[in-house]
C-alpha cells in the first residue's frame, strides 16, 4: 500500500485545518450557506434528511487493517455504530454532527485517510478493479498509476471548480471490473505491439440522467504522458464544459456535442503544448510509486490443498460459499475472499463497527493486513490461503458476512435511497430487501446464476441501475414512490445501458415483476446461458409480455 | 475601497476597474477596460495606463499579439465556483508567456487564494463585502502541492525522486 511521507502528512494536516476554519466561519456566519456548500461538498459533507452525511475516501478501494479499525472507532464515537460502503469504493457515515466533522478528519489524518474531493464539482476518488494486483486474469497492475492519479488530482489548483463532478477509473485486467466505460475518464492499462505499457483512454461515459458509454479517444498513450494528457482533457473540459445547466454539465455532454473525434482533436491540440512538460513521468517516478505495491511475502503453496478439497467435499454450504464468494488469485494456493454485505434485512453496503474490527483482525491473522472495498459494495480479503478458507468462512458466517450470493441476484448494488438521501425520489432499501426475501431459496438463486441487479433511488444513478442486467429506478409520481425496471444493462467488457421494459410498478408489485422475469428466463435459457445472454438473445418483448400480462 | 491583496499585503493602487462598456473615464486615469472596449481603444491617445479584463470564456488568441504591452490583465470570476479563470491564467502565463500583473476580480474570496496564486495570479481584488485583511491568510493555506503549477513547475513526484 502507499505510505504517506512527510509532505503528504503535512498537506493533509493543512487541509484539515483549512476545513476546520471554513466550518468555524460558517458557524459564526462569516460564510453563507450558499458559500459554504461547495466548500463542504469538496470535503465530502452533505446535509441530508436526518443529519449531515459524511463521505470518506478509500483511494481505489484499498484499506489497511488499522484504517478499517479507525473507521470502526469513528462509527462508534461519532455515529451510530455502523457505516456504509458506496459504489465509489468509499465509506459514508449518516449521523455525524457538523461541528465534530473536523475532529473526525483529525482522526482520519492520523491513519492517512481523508475526505478530500469525495463530493463536489472536482475530480473524485479514482476507482479500480477490486482485485488489482491479485487477480489471476490481470495483465498489468494499475495501482501505481491509481496513486499517481490520486496525488495529481488531490487539491489540483487548476481543476478545483469544474463544471461538474469528475470520475476516473482504471482497469488492468482481461475482464473490466471497474466499470471504466461509464466513467468521465476510463483508463485501460495495456501493452502495445512493441511491449510498451500505456493506456487506452476512454472519455465521456457516465450514468445519471443521460447514460452514455464512453468513447475511445486514444488507443495508446505511453505511461510517461499520463498526467500531461489528463491535464489536457481536464483543461478542455474546464474551459468548454457547460456551466449553464447542471444536468448538461458532465463531460459526456461536451463529448457528445463535439463528437468523440472533435473532442479528441481539441485534447490533442491542448496536449501538444503540455506533452513532455514538467509533469512528464520518468521511469524512476513510476518505479517509486510501483514500489509501494510490490507483492507481499506469499508462501510457496500448492493449489487446492487437502484442507480445502476435503472441506469442499464434506460441506456443501462451504462449497457454495467458495464458488460464489472467493475469486481466483494469481498466486497458487491463495484466493481472494469477498465478505458479502448483502445479507437480507441489512441495507446493501452497510457494515457495523464490530464487523469492521473483525474483518481487520482476519486481514491481519490470515492475510497481509490489507482489505479492499468493491464498487459492488462488498469487502474483500485479497490474500487468503486456500487452506484457511474454511476457518475464514466460519468466522465470516458468525459475523453475518458469509451470505453466499456474490454476483447473484440478491447481491444488489443499492444507493441509500429515500431513507437517507435528500435527493432520492423513492426508498431503495425496503424494496431491495423485498427482492432478497422473494429469492431466499438458495437453490433457485444459484440456478439463476450470475445476475447484476442494480438499484438507484433517483436518476442521479448512484446505484448504477443503467448497467444492471436488471435495473431498478425509483421515480416520483404525484408524490408516490414508483419503480421502473430496466433490462439488458451490463458493466465490464460489454458495457451496455439497460432499456426500460414499460410502465413503472408500485412498491408492492416489484417482487412479482422480478419473479415473472426470472421465470421466463428459466424457461427460455439455453444450456449454460446466463441471464444477460438470454436477454440479449431474445430481446425485451417476451419479458414485457410476461411482466405486464393480466393476471387470471 | 479596492480591497486588494498584493505582495502578501493589503494595499491600494490607482487602477480603476471599468465594468460596463458605456462607463466613462478620463484620459489620465489608469483603467482596466472590458476586452471589447480595449480592442477598440487607441491607447496612444491616453495619458493614463490602459489594461484589460477578461471574461472567463475569452479566446486568448485575440489578445496574444498585444500581451507584451499590457501592464496588467485581470480575469473575472462571476462566481467563485466558476473555475474557467484558473485555466485562462495558466494559459496566459505558460502558453502566451505573459509576465505582467495578473489580477483576479469578481467573486474572489479567502478560500480560493491559494489555488489562484498557484495558477499565476499575483493580485487579488477581494470581493467588496469581505475584508481583505481576513482573506490574507488564505494565501498560506498550503505549504506545497502535488502538481506542476505556474509558481512551482516541478511537480512533487519529481522533487521526491530527485532528492
Amino acid at each position: 500500500m502507499y505510505k504517506y511521507d512527510e509532505v503528504d502528512h503535512r498537506l493533509l494536516r493543512e487541509r484539515v485545518e483549512q476545513f476546520r476554519d471554513q466550518t468555524r466561519r460558517y458557524l459564526v456566519g462569516e460564510l453563507s450557506e450558499d458559500e459554504f456548500r461547495p466548500l463542504r461538498l469538496m470535503n465530502g459533507l452533505y446535509i441530508q434528511r436526518h443529519a449531515p452525511m459524511f463521505r470518506i475516501a478509500i483511494p481505489y478501494g484499498h484499506l489497511a487493517s488499522r484504517q478499517l479499525r479507525r473507521l470502526a472507532r469513528i462509527a462508534r464515537t461519532y455515529d451510530k455504530g455502523y457505516g456504509h460502503f458506496t459504489t465509489r469504493q468509499n465509506m459514508q457515515f449518516n449521523w455525524p454532527a457538523l461541528e465534530r466533522v473536523p475532529d473526525i478528519l483529525t482522526e482520519l489524518a492520523e491513519v492517512e485517510m481523508h475526505s478530500i474531493q469525495t463530493s463536489g464539482n472536482c475530480v473524485r476518488n479514482t476507482t479500480t478493479d477490486v482485485f488489482a494486483g491479485v487477480a489471476a486474469d490481470e495483465l498489468i497492475d494499475g495501482r501505481a498509476y491509481c496513486e499517481i492519479i490520486r496525488q495529481w488530482s488531490t487539491l489540483h489548483p487548476e481543476f478545483a471548480y469544474l463544471p461538474r463532478k469528475f470520475k476516473i477509473a482504471v482497469s488492468g485486467s482481461v475482464e473490466d471490473r471497474a466499470a471504466t466505460l461509464v466513467h468521465d475518464i476510463g483508463l485501460h492499462v495495456v501493452k502495445n505491439d512493441a511491449g510498451e505499457v500505456g493506456f487506452r483512454v476512454i472519455v465521456g461515459g457516465g450514468l445519471g440522467r443521460t447514460p452514455m458509454v464512453g468513447k475511445v479517444i486514444r488507443e495508446f498513450l505511453p505511461t510517461r504522458h499520463l498526467l500531461t494528457y489528463l491535464d489536457a482533457i481536464l483543461r478542455v473540459y474546464n474551459r468548454f464544459g457547460r456551466r449553464d445547466n447542471k444536468f448538461k454539465a458532465r463531460i459526456k455532454i461536451l463529448v457528445q456535442a463535439l463528437t468523440a473525434e472533435g473532442f479528441a482533436a481539441k485534447v490533442e491540440d491542448e496536449w501538444a503544448h503540455l506533452k513532455d512538460g514538467p509533469a512528464t513521468l520518468r521511469d524512476e517516478d513510476i518505479a517509486h510509486y510501483a514500489g509501494f505495491f510490490s507483492d507481499p511475502a506469499y508462501e510457496t503453496l500448492a493449489a487446492s490443498p487437502p484442507e480445502l478439497t476435503d472441506a469442499l467435499a464434506r460441506d456443501p454450504a462451504f462449497a457454495r460459499w467458495v464458488a460464489r464468494n472467493t475469486h481466483a488469485h494469481k498466486q497458487p494456493g491463495y484466493r481472494s475472499v469477498v465478505l458479502s454485505l448483502k445479507k437480507t434485512g441489512v441495507p446493501p453496503g452497510d457494515i457495523t463497527a464490530e464487523q469492521m474490527d473483525a474483518a481487520a483482525d482476519w486481514a491481519d491473522r490470515y492475510g497481509f493486513g490489507e482489505l479492499r472495498v468493491s464498487h459492488e459494495q462488498n469487502l474483500i480479503l485479497p490474500d487468503i490461503r486456500e487452506r484457511d478458507l474454511f476457518d475464514v468462512w466460519q468466522l465470516a458466517r458468525a459475523h453475518g458476512f458469509a451470505t453466499p450470493n456474490v454476483g447473484l441476484l440478491t447481491d444488489i448494488i443499492c444507493c441509500p435511497g429515500g431513507d437517507f438521501c435528500s435527493l432520492a425520489n423513492a426508498r431503495s432499501i425496503p424494496v431491495a430487501e423485498a427482492i432478497q426475501r422473494t429469492f431466499d431459496d438458495l437453490d433457485y438463486l444459484f440456478d439463476l446464476g450470475d445476475i447484476d441487479c442494480n438499484f438507484s433511488g433517483c436518476m442521479n444513478a448512484c446505484g448504477h441501475h443503467h448497467i444492471g442486467n436488471i435495473g431498478i429506478l425509483g421515480v416520483d409520481k404525484n408524490g408516490e414512490e414508483w419503480y421502473q425496471i430496466t433490462l439488458g444493462g451490463s458493466q465490464g467488457n460489454h458495457t451496455a445501458i439497460g432499456k426500460v421494459i414499460g410502465p413503472s410498478f408500485a412498491q408492492a408489485d416489484v417482487p412479482l415483476a422480478f419473479e415473472r422475469i426470472m421465470a421466463l428466463y428459466v424457461e427460455q435459457r439455453l444450456a449454460g446461458e446466463r441471464f444477460i445472454e438470454t436477454v440479449r438473445r431474445i430481446g425485451l418483448e417476451p419479458f414485457k409480455e410476461r411482466v405486464y400480462a393480466k393476471s387470471h | 475601497m479596492q480591497n486588494l491583496i498584493k505582495n502578501n499585503a493589503v494595499t491600494e493602487d490607482a487602477w480603476r476597474l471599468i465594468r460596463a462598456d458605456d462607463e466613462s473615464y478620463g484620459a489620465a486615469e489608469d483603467v482596466i477596460l472590458p476586452l471589447a472596449i480595449w480592442l477598440a481603444t487607441d491607447t496612444s491617445a491616453r495619458s493614463g495606463q490602459t489594461a484589460v479584463w477578461l471574461a472567463p470564456d475569452t479566446d486568448l488568441a485575440v489578445l496574444a499579439p498585444q500581451l507584451a504591452r499590457l501592464p496588467l490583465v485581470a480575469i473575472d470570476f462571476p462566481a467563485f465556483t466558476d473555475g474557467r479563470g484558473y485555466s485562462l491564467a495558466r494559459l496566459l502565463r505558460e502558453r502566451y508567456g505573459y509576465q505582467g500583473e495578473l489580477r483576479a476580480i469578481g467573486d474572489v474570496q479567502r478560500d480560493q487564494l491559494a489555488y489562484l496564486s498557484q495558477v499565476g495570479f499575483t493580485v487579488f481584488a477581494i470581493r467588496g463585502d469581505r475584508p481583505a485583511e481576513a482573506a490574507l491568510g488564505g494565501l498560506h493555506d498550503f505549504s506545497d502541492q502535488y502538481q506542476s503549477t505556474v509558481r512551482q513547475p516541478e511537480p512533487l513526484f519529481k522533487r521526491r525522486t530527485s532528492r
